[in-house]
């Protein structure tokens, strides 16, 4: 891309994603696009094994889907003691889900907009999770969850009851209350905010590099590349914990 | 960076992925793992046992073995024991044989000799009655000294 608009227009550019509609009606298409095209090869890929599963000797996939699989089971056995269908593969589709939004970070940051211009789009943000939308979405989603599941284990009066009552005891019940709405709000933005935050500055990063000298960019984007991967992964695994905590938390009676 | 419709798109697409996961993906790879964690514990659990019944086996057979070279060790005695025996008993015979033969070979050297000493005494005899006969011829009358001559030569057979 060359710097027509100088440093500033090329920034902007890579960041304006694609989009059609006006004011809150707006679709991201570029978003929707990606994390529906990621989210059915993630869906391809465990439904192959799932349907081809052996109790032998696994292959190289089953090997793959089952090392994720376990990782996961293992994480989730460890925060939440009770039985709930949920939250093992809901934590599974979070964590592959994210990882796979934010290994398109690793795209050289030129290349899909390229292809996207050569096809007449105009902007193309490849990473879904460097839109707030995508990150909001799930942390939303995980945080109604956390009351679906708050009222069903303690019932509506015991969920209500714990809002009122904890920390300071029923006779301060206004702080309690405060304290509550506080953490109840927090807790979704911290979740898509930190996804969002990290992968906003990596791909920020990535852009600034594509603005130095070609022969410059291998020296920091490489370094900067394999940084990445833990960071991706790191984010993924961070969401996912998280999710597993929060829900632990709904489903336990104190 | 403005939040809007977006989200309630990507949250649809999440709850669907959800519960595919869920339904599709989750339990059948669960439960493979499952029957393979079992199998992988059966399968240690018979190599135990193997191993178990390799040591018992190792036991029995160094019994046996034991048995078999105390039996073997047995039987060796008594055929060295029976060997000297035979041994013995041939060396027995062989003297006996041996002293028979000697016997018989004595014997038959007394009788050669006899025979010898007859024949010689024969000839002698013959010898001596020719030159008695020739000595004699002239001056005695074979009839008549026939009787004295026959008790001679009887008398020299009998030496």
């Amino acid at each position: 891309m060359s710097a027509e608009g100088g440093a500033q227009g090329y920034i902007v550019h890579h960041l304006t994603p694609l989009s059609v509609g006006e004011g809150f009606w707006t679709l991201h298409l570029d978003t929707l696009f990606f994390s529906v095209v990621l989210g059915g090869l993630f869906a391809w890929f465990f439904k192959s094994v799932a349907d081809n599963v052996t109790d032998e000797v696994p292959g190289f996939a089953q090997n793959v889907a089952e090392t994720l699989v376990e990782f996961v089971d293992t994480q989730v056995k460890d925060s939440f003691h009770g039985k709930n269908d949920l939250i093992a593969p809901l934590s599974l589709t979070i964590f592959c889900w994210v990882f796979l939004w934010n290994l398109m970070d690793l795209i050289p940051v030129d290349l899909l907009p390229l292809i996207g211009s050569l096809m007449g789009m105009e902007y193309l943000r490849v990473v879904p999770s460097t839109d707030l939308n995508a990150t909001f979405a799930l942390s939303i989603t995980v945080i109604l969850l956390t009351y679906f599941y708050s009222v069903k284990v303690k019932g509506l009066f015991g969920f209500l009851k714990e809002i009122l009552c904890h920390p300071f005891g029923p006779w301060l019940f206004p702080f309690n209350l405060m304290l509550r709405l506080v953490e109840e709000f927090a807790k979704p933005v911290s979740l898509g905010l930190r996804l969002f935050g990290n992968l906003y500055a990596g791909e920020l990063l990535f852009i600034l590099i594509a603005l130095l000298p070609p022969l410059i960019q291998p020296a920091l984007s490489l370094p900067w590349a394999i940084f990445h991967i833990l960071i991706i992964t790191l984010q993924a695994f961070i969401f996912m914990i998280l999710t597993i905590v929060y829900l632990s938390l709904a489903c336990e009676d104190h | 960076m403005s939040i809007n419709a977006t989200l309630i798109g990507q949250m649809i697409t999440f709850a669907l992925l959800v519960w595919f996961t869920m339904k599709y993906i989750w339990p059948p790879i669960m439960e493979a793992m499952e029957a393979r964690k079992k199998k992988i514990a059966d399968g240690l659990a018979a190599a135990e046992k193997g191993q178990e019944d390799m040591l018992l086996a190792e036991k029995k057979a160094k019994n046996v073995l034991k048995e078999v070279k105390e039996q073997s060790a047995e039987i060796i005695s008594l055929a060295q024991k029976r060997a000297n025996e035979i041994v013995e008993a041939s060396k027995g015979e062989a003297k006996k044989e041996g002293d028979r033969l000697i016997e018989a070979a004595k014997a038959q050297i007394a009788q050669e000799m006899q025979q010898a000493q007859e024949g010689l005494k024969k000839e002698v005899s013959e010898l001596a009655l020719n030159a008695a006969e020739q000595i004699l011829q002239a001056e005695i009358d074979k009839a008549k000294h026939k009787k004295i001559l026959e008790q001679t030569a009887k008398q020299l057979g009998k030496a």
